[in-house]
Order: C-alpha cells, then sequence, then structure tokens
C-alpha cells in the first residue's frame, strides 16, 4: 500500500510530500525522500522490548513494570531531570511538561544543545522571521550562515529556497543569489554565489563590519577582517542592500562557536539594519524534525521555550542553570528520564558519566549511544510511522504526522500518560 | 447532571430585557431551565449582582504570535506567575499569561467565552492546541483573510461568489469563527517592506485596494450567512490622521443583517487620532462616535489603553516596524505565505508621555460618545491596549467621572488640550456595563442562537455573580469597590458547573470550540476546483490534504451551520 503526503520525521524542514510504500507493520520503499528521510523510514530497527540492566546485563521486563519502576524513580528522586523531547510529537511533550510540574523536576529539550543560544539572543532582541512559503515565493537572496543544508537539511534548498520556484521568482535557480558563510569549504558553499570563508571565531566581526556597512560606515572597515577582504564584504552588503527579499538561514555554526548567542544577536541586528533598506528575514536552521514543537509547547504551559525548573513549586528559567548540560555537570539531579533524544551522543563526557552514575530511564525507539548509560529503557512507537501526532516545522508551521500502520508498540504518549498518572496517585493529587 | 439553584441573585439580563431584578435562576444539564427540583443545591447569590458568563470578543490569548510573545518575553514571564495549587496548574506572565494563567485569570473574572482576535489559517492547527489547553472559556478564531491570495484574486476579478468559496472552504478547513480583516491589503504589501495609507492605495502586484477588499468581503460574508460579521482593523493603525481611514471604512459598510451590525471595528481607540504628527496627535473620537451612532449597522470595540508595561502583537506586520521604530526595545516579525503576517513588541504606556494620555482619555469617550452601548464593547484589544485583567478599572472609569477626574491630576496636564473627555459627563450604569461585557458581544459574534449571553430558559448556563450589591452602593463614589468587585467573581459558572469561586479555580475545564460552517453548492467546492488545487500545490509550502485542521484539535468542537445564498 502506498501512503501520500507523508510527513517526515527527521529534520526541521518537515516535508510532507513523501510516498511511502507500507507491507503489513513494515516500510518498503520511499519516494521524494532524502537519504536521511530513506533512513529513517527504511533503517528502522528497534528495540523489542523494555529492558533492565541488572549489574552488568540486561534482561528483558514487561511494560507494566517498566512503567512501575520508572515511575518510582522519578517519585523518589529529589532533583529528578526530564530530557529531550525533540524527537517526539507534542501531545507527548505536553505530558511530559505536566510530569515536571507535578515532581517539581527541571524539564529541558534539546535546544539547550542547538539553538539555546538563539532563543537567548531572539529573548534579548526579537525575531524578524517569516515562514518559509515567504522565502520560496519571493526571495530573491538567500545567506546560509555557518549551516550546511546539504548534508544537514538536504531538501530545503530545493523545497523552500535556492532551487524552490515561486511565485514571484519563476526560475529560483537563475534569479536568485545565494551567499554561504563558513569556516571551511561545504557542499553548500560549492553552490553559493558568494562564500565568505571566515577564521574560526570571526562570525561576529564580520556581522558587526557589514552592519557597519549597511549604515554607511565603510570608511570603517580594515582591508581584512577574520580573514575576509573588505571588497567581499562590500560586495555582499551590496547584494543584500539591492535584494527585494533576503533571507538569512543560520546554523550550529553560529550558535556554537564564540560567541554564540552574541553571534545570533549581531545576524538579528544585522537583519534588522537591513530592513531599514529592503525586506529582510532570519530564521534558525531547527534540526530535530519537532524541536520547534518542544518549544512551543513548553512556552505556552509554562512560559519558557526549554530549561524550565518546577522546584519551587513556579516555573523558573536561567539558561546557565536550569539547563541539563550544567545540572549534570554539577552532578546535581539524582535521576533522569530521557525521551526521544540522544544525549548519551551529544552531551559533554563529564555529564553522560554523571547520566552513568544515577538512575538513567530512556524512553526511544532504537538503542543508542544513551542505552549504554540507561537503566531502563522502554521502547515506543516511532511518530510519524507508527505512531502519530503534532509537528512544528522550523518555521512555526505545525503539521500533524501520519501513522501509517498499527504498530505493536505504544506511543510515547500512552507510556507517559501511565506514568503521570502512577505519579500522580502517589503524590496524593 | 444534577441541577443547581441560584437564587436571590440581582440579575441584569439585556437580551432577555431583564433591568435589575431579584430572582432565582434554575440549572441542569448545563442549560438554564424554568425549575428544577428542591433538592437541587443552591447558591444563595445573596442580592449580588449577576450577569450572564462575560464574553470578549476582541483578544489574543492563542496561537503562534501570542506564543511568541511568551517565547520572547522572559521578563513577561516572570512579571506574573503562581505555583501550582489544587486543580490549577502553574501559571507565568503578566501581559502575555500562559494559557493556563490566561483561563484562570479570564473565569475569575467571570468570563466564559473569549474570541482569538487574529488566527492565520497556516498555522490554525497550533491555536486549536492553545485552545485547548485554555480550559475554561469557551474559544473562537477569527481568521485571517487580510492578504489572501485567492481572495485578492476574487476581488480582482469582481467576482464575490469566489470570494465567498474560498472563506467557506478555508472557515471549514481551519474552524474557523468570523473573517478578520488586519490592514487589508497592507500585510501583504509588507511583503515586501511596504504597506498601503489609504483604503484606495493598490496593493502591489494584485491590482486590488483595500476598499475593494472589504466592500468584498461584507458582502462574501453575508452571501454564506455567518454568524459573525467582516471583523475589521482598519488601515493606518496607530497613525496621526488616521480617523480619516476609519471613517472611509464606516462609509463602505451597507446595512445587509437585520440581526446584527454589517461591519465590526475593532480596537478603534488606536483608528481616532487626529494631528499629522505625535507632536499634534488629537482625539477623533467625537467625528468616530458621531459617525457610529449614526450607523446601526456597525459595531465597535474601544480598544481602550491603560497605563503600564504590556505587550503588542497584531497581524499588522508594517505597524508593529513603525512601532519599533519609535520605541526601539526589541522586534518580532513573522510573515505567513499567501495569507498574512504579524509582529509583536513590548512597550510601556506612560502617564507622563502625552501620546499615551490621548490614547487613554480616546477610549473612554468612544464608549461614553456612543450612544447605543451595543455599539460598542468593552475590551483592550488585550494586551496590546492593556492586559485583559485591566477591564475592571476601565469599567469604572466609565462608571465614575470623579474617577476620571482624579486620573486627570496623575496625567500629561496637556491632555485636555488635545482631547473632549474632561468635558464628558455621562456615567455608564450598570445596565450599560451588562451590555458592553457580554450581551453585545453575544449578539454582534451572533452567537446568541447557541444560548450566549443571556440567562433566559434555554440559554447556556455560563453565570458570573460578582461580589457587588448595586443597591448599596453608589458606582460613581464607590468606583474602588466596583473596581474590586468586577476582578473576582464570587461565583462563576460555566455550562452549570461552579468553575471558580472568589478568585480561584475549583475543576479541570472543558471548553467547547466554536466554528463557522457554510454550505456551499458543489461547483462552489474548491476541493474540487482544479485551478484552487493546483496554486495551491504550487505556491504553499504544505500540501493541500495536509493543511485542514483534523478533528482531533477539537475535542469539544462545536459548529455553527449555515446554508450558503449562493
Amino acid at each position: 500500500m502506498k501512503v501520500e503526503d507523508v510527513v517526515c520525521p527527521f529534520c526541521g524542514c518537515l516535508c510532507d510530500d513523501l510516498v511511502v510504500e507500507v507491507d503489513q507493520n513494515r516500510v518498503i520503499g520511499v519516494e521524494n525522500g532524502c537519504t536521511l528521510a530513506n533512513e529513517k523510514f527504511m533503517g528502522d530497527r528497534r528495540l523489542e522490548n523494555p529492558i533492565r540492566k541488572e549489574g552488568r546485563s540486561w534482561s528483558d521486563i514487561t511494560y507494566d513494570a517498566a512503567i512501575r519502576e520508572a515511575a518510582d524513580i522519578l517519585i523518589d528522586a529529589d532533583r529528578p531531570l526530564l530530557y529531550g523531547w525533540s524527537g517526539t510529537h507534542g501531545e507527548a511533550q505536553s505530558v511530559g511538561v505536566h510530569l515536571a510540574e507535578l515532581l517539581g523536576a527541571v524539564i529541558d529539550n534539546t535546544s539547550t544543545v542547538c539553538h539555546g543560544p538563539s532563543i537567548m539572543a531572539i529573548q534579548e532582541v526579537g525575531h524578524p522571521g517569516c515562514t518559509l512559503g515567504q522565502v520560496k515565493n519571493r526571495a530573491d537572496v538567500i545567506v546560509y550562515w555557518g549551516a550546511n543544508p546539504i548534508d544537514a537539511h538536504p531538501r530545503h534548498m530545493s523545497r523552500y529556497t535556492t532551487y524552490a520556484d515561486g511565485f514571484f521568482v519563476k526560475e529560483a535557480f537563475k534569479e536568485r543569489k545565494v551567499i554561504v558563510v563558513d569556516v571551511r569549504k561545504t557542499e553548500s558553499s560549492a553552490v553559493a554565489d558568494e562564500f565568505i570563508k571566515v577564521e574560526r571565531g570571526g562570525d561576529y566581526a564580520i556581522l558587526s563590519a557589514l552592519r557597519a556597512i549597511v549604515r554607511g560606515k565603510r570608511d570603517l572597515i580594515p582591508p581584512k577582517i577574520a580573514g575576509v577582504t573588505r571588497e567581499q564584504l562590500f560586495r555582499v552588503a551590496d547584494i543584500c542592500m539591492q535584494a527585494k527579499f533576503g533571507a538569512i538561514f543560520f546554523g550550529l555554526g553560529l550558535t556554537m562557536s564564540p560567541g554564540k548567542n552574541k553571534n545570533v544577536r549581531n545576524a538579528i541586528e544585522l537583519t534588522e539594519e537591513l530592513n531599514r533598506h529592503t525586506k529582510f528575514t532570519i530564521s534558525p536552521m531547527r534540526g530535530h524534525w519537532n524541536v520547534y514543537g518542544s518549544n512551543e509547547v513548553f512556552t505556552w504551559i509554562t512560559g519558557y521555550p526549554y530549561a524550565v525548573d518546577f522546584a519551587r513549586g513556579i516555573a523558573f528559567y536561567n539558561p546557565g542553570e536550569t539547563t541539563s548540560v550544567d545540572i549534570l555537570r554539577r552532578g546535581e539531579c539524582d535521576a533522569c528520564l530521557v525521551v526521544a533524544s540522544d544525549p548519551g551522543a551529544h552531551f559533554p563526557r563529564a555529564c553522560a558519566e554523571h547520566l552513568a552514575r544515577i538512575p538513567t530511564i530512556q524512553i526511544d525507539p532504537h538503542v543508542n549511544a544513551t542505552t549504554h548509560l540507561a537503566t531502563l529503557q522502554i521502547p515506543v512507537a516511532v511518530t510519524g510511522i507508527d505512531a502519530e501526532g503534532t509537528a512544528y516545522r522550523m518555521d512555526g508551521v505545525p503539521i500533524r504526522t501520519r501513522k501509517l500502520f498499527d504498530g505493536t508498540y505504544p506511543s510515547d504518549l500512552e507510556i507517559l500518560s501511565k506514568i503521570y498518572a502512577r505519579v500522580k496517585e502517589a503524590k496524593g493529587s | 447532571m444534577t441541577g443547581l439553584w441560584v437564587k436571590n441573585a440581582y440579575v441584569i439580563d439585556p437580551i432577555s430585557g431583564i433591568m435589575g431584578e431579584i430572582m432565582d435562576i434554575a440549572i441542569r444539564d448545563g442549560k438554564i431551565v424554568e425549575e428544577v427540583n428542591d433538592g437541587a443545591p443552591v447558591i444563595d447569590a445573596g442580592g449580588c449582582l449577576t450577569l450572564p458568563g462575560g464574553i470578549d470578543s476582541h483578544s489574543h490569548v492563542c496561537g503562534t504570535k501570542v506564543n511568541f510573545g511568551r517565547y520572547m518575553s522572559p521578563e513577561d514571564m516572570r512579571a506574573g506567575r503562581t505555583a501550582r495549587k489544587g486543580v490549577m496548574h502553574v501559571t507565568s506572565g503578566y501581559s502575555v499569561p500562559t494559557t493556563f494563567g490566561n483561563s484562570y485569570r479570564y473565569s475569575s473574572m467571570g468570563y466564559t467565552t473569549v474570541l482569538e482576535g487574529a488566527m492565520a489559517p497556516l498555522e490554525a492547527r497550533h491555536t486549536h492546541e492553545e485552545f485547548t489547553a485554555t480550559p475554561h472559556q469557551d474559544m473562537l478564531a477569527n481568521t485571517l483573510f487580510d492578504g489572501n491570495w485567492s481572495i485578492m484574486e476574487a476581488v480582482r476579478d469582481k467576482d464575490v461568489k469566489r470570494a465567498a468559496a474560498v472563506v467557506a472552504w478555508t472557515l471549514a478547513a481551519v474552524k474557523g469563527f468570523a473573517i478578520k480583516l488586519t490592514n487589508p491589503g497592507g500585510t501583504e504589501a509588507w511583503g515586501w517592506g511596504e504597506d498601503v495609507h489609504s483604503i484606495h492605495d493598490e496593493v502591489p502586484h494584485f491590482g486590488v485596494t483595500p476598499a475593494e477588499i472589504i466592500a468584498t468581503m461584507i458582502q462574501a460574508n453575508e452571501l454564506l450567512n455567518l454568524p459573525h460579521s467582516v471583523h475589521i482593523h482598519c488601515n493606518n493603525l496607530g497613525v496621526p490622521g488616521n480617523y480619516q481611514t476609519t471613517l472611509d471604512t464606516i462609509g463602505l459598510a451597507p446595512d445587509l443583517n437585520r440581526e446584527r451590525q454589517s461591519l465590526y471595528l475593532t480596537h478603534v481607540q488606536f483608528h481616532s487620532y487626529g494631528g499629522s504628527t505625535w507632536q499634534d496627535i488629537c482625539s477623533k473620537s467625537e467625528e468616530i462616535a458621531r459617525a457610529v451612532n449614526a450607523r446601526p449597522q456597525v459595531a465597535i470595540d474601544m480598544g481602550q489603553i491603560m497605563f503600564g508595561r504590556t505587550t503588542t502583537m497584531t497581524a499588522d506586520g508594517p505597524m508593529e516596524w513603525k512601532l519599533y521604530m519609535l520605541h526601539r526595545n526589541k522586534w518580532s516579525n513573522h510573515d505567513v505565505e499567501l495569507e498574512t503576517g504579524s509582529g509583536i513588541i513590548p512597550v510601556y504606556y506612560g502617564r507622563k508621555s502625552l501620546v499615551n494620555c490621548v490614547m487613554w482619555a480616546i477610549g473612554l469617550e468612544l464608549a461614553l460618545l456612543t450612544k447605543n452601548p451595543w455599539q460598542c464593547m468593552l475590551a483592550t484589544d488585550n494586551p496590546n491596549g492593556a492586559p485583559f485583567v485591566k477591564y475592571p478599572e476601565i469599567i469604572a472609569l466609565l462608571m465614575s467621572s470623579r474617577f476620571r477626574e482624579n486620573e486627570r491630576n496623575v496625567i500629561d496636564p496637556r491632555t485636555e488640550h488635545f482631547v473632549p473627555l474632561f468635558a464628558i459627563d455621562r456615567e455608564l450604569d450598570w445596565y450599560d456595563i451588562a451590555v458592553m461585557t457580554r450581551a453585545a458581544q453575544a449578539k454582534a459574534l451572533g452567537i446568541t442562537r447557541i444560548g450566549k449571553g443571556y440567562l433566559a430558559p434555554g440559554a447556556e448556563a455560563d453565570i458570573a455573580i460578582y461580589p457587588l450589591k448595586p443597591d448599596e452602593l453608589d458606582p460613581a463614589v464607590d468606583y474602588q469597590q466596583v473596581m474590586a468587585g468586577f476582578a473576582k467573581t464570587a461565583y462563576t459558572i460555566k455550562r452549570g458547573r461552579v468553575v471558580a469561586r472568589d478568585g480561584e479555580v475549583v475543576v479541570e475545564g472543558a471548553n467547547s470550540t466554536i466554528w463557522s460552517r457554510a454550505d456551499v453548492p458543489p461547483e462552489y467546492d474548491l476541493n474540487q476546483d482544479a485551478e484552487f488545487v493546483k496554486k495551491f500545490e504550487q505556491y504553499y509550502t504544505v500540501r493541500m490534504r495536509n493543511y485542514p485542521v483534523q478533528d482531533v484539535y477539537l475535542p469539544r468542537g462545536l459548529s455553527i451551520r449555515t446554508e450558503a445564498s449562493l
């Protein structure tokens, strides 16, 4: 059976035009997907049942026993951390936030190690953005800064930017100029009209120089900044100012290099500056397919997009203090629930070591690096394959993922709801 | 469900013609009935003011831009936070509270129905998710059509029926309630960093004017027999001298509907400015009120501003940019493909700012100069003019000229040269307030047909009992008590259940989402229209099949069905 208009649960592009062929409860073919999508649908090898670590070996346990144990660990903890959330649907995230509220826990999502600095910058200066269709239909200048979409978001250029024909841009490939800023040549820089190769750590200076040029202060610019010539910066500023509609997309090359949130702030302020001349927007290239959804859900329930601490009853937010990496590095938390992400692969070593010391529960369909740190793992259905729910694209557009077949695994929502019910009963509220 | 008596209530129910009588109200199965058995539980209202549940006909509480207002403003989240307590979840936020924060605060004030002022169709699913997390109010969504490409093409082709078909398809797809036009044409122009400056400016690339869009949509709305009228945020919001644009817009409204207005103009305070610069801005409330008084086919809401900190948020992207150029605080913008835009900036309205004082006066003047309270509703365009928790203070200002005089002493002393407020001695009474906070809204939105806004048998049992005894109070003098009384009900009853008592929510909510569904003949069904489908797939970035909001997002959806006259 072929299912059309399938939503891909891999990256923040959330492409919704895949055609997936299903044979009973197995995907056997994917059309329109990128290589990442193909692997997500076709290379889906699951953990078969809940497992529990005893000493140095694993044993199988039932779902009921696993749920009971997970709830008991959380109830017993003084400072539990509920981390992850970006790889599951909004309805499950919502139960997660209410679980954290009930436990007085810290809840955090993967923004903490990706676009957390972007959020901090936005909280300082705001965010002039737009939906991806605005870019597709209007933009004549595209800037990728510290991002390599051809590898990380393979269809971003063909669906939304460089190669996407739109209402006002009939022949995108000919009519659009593409600027790439990065510290090294990439597949994406190879297709750029202008490649600004910046020295490592030089982004802030380049952004400041561009702001000065846009402000009309060309005479202040030295001949070379962070490895980039003044002439190239003048050229790029002219392209941007002459654009009818320009769109900047930035990635972890900006958020996780020296300067972090201040880099992003500078990029946003450059965008604001360009709006005095023409139309310009800026957008983060969000990684996980529903990391933006976790920010949205956290925000409407707690007021904050990530790193929310309920220990004092109210919702408290202070990145650097209530962020997972900081809590783990300080050895502060005494139990961790990991849902739909892999901190074992992405967190600093000291944090991973602490996860291995404390009871760590993982709710995830697959064996991954975190499995090796965990004491308990509960496999679940994969949202977008055998579970459905809401996801928010990198530009904030909400799309409902499809369930392609009825599988045998419970969804994140079912597991979390059962843990929540048990905790609620134990807390007598 | 068991019955409930509310006894000894001082009832004002304008729709039923009850002007302040001590009465008993019987409730069964969520509805008001003639009587219930004697064994039913009794709430003794003790002669307190008892009104139909409050209805806010224009407020921004749920959806993409509201949530972005929270996301970008941890300083606002810190400014209002409460811990989990009983059935109440944690809340954060002062001007843009979290969804539960909005819901609890509205409920404490006796509000049981709220219309979200602006929903971008492409992002409707988000609005509905937040509606579900705003559990104590029935919710409705104004749906944005101001920059809709299919609408502008129909307007250009002078095809009203086509425009109606687009509206019908969209409202059904996104579970929207009514047509909203925010700076019509201007949000599309903003896609290029431009704006329109009068109702006769042409929208770039589309060859239509705001006036043509507005006139067409008013006609389309009536062809579909929708419950509400077109709901408009006029062009040129916040611009000195904009009252002329507002008068021009009022002039476009024909009288097409016997039951309600044909055009609803929202937050009119922001659209009633004379002068030509920030130096000579002045009130034109008298001109606007005169136009409203002369035309029963229009209704307005105040868009009152109150002094203090708040967050502005609107689909009017170009306006937010202009406001940012004045305030230079922080600025967010979010344009939505083929449909609309939006912007957000935090602001502070100060008593020492002459411009802010003039704005404050204008809102009050509109309410005091509009003769018929059914034509002017109380609202702040929450949170743009002020957070809705300021409503009780606005009520007190309208009921007491002494309160207004006291305020005169603490605002910019030049204000009185630019506004007529202090020459107006009208004081609104309890009946006027009952009209302006629920009855007029129910009528204007066309939701009396589903039992909203009144207390006669058959109505929904949405009731607010305020700790105010009209017989013992003189609002002109006791305005502090009036303010305190409207801030916290003794009881808020929603669909027959007590949901809030003395400012605290006591049960889990179970709201409904109300949407409009106009049935059109098959030849106007755009799902079958090859041209529409082709353009959709070409220019949107979401597949047409993935666009409609699934039923699962409206766990207690309630559609008002109409038969289109096409």
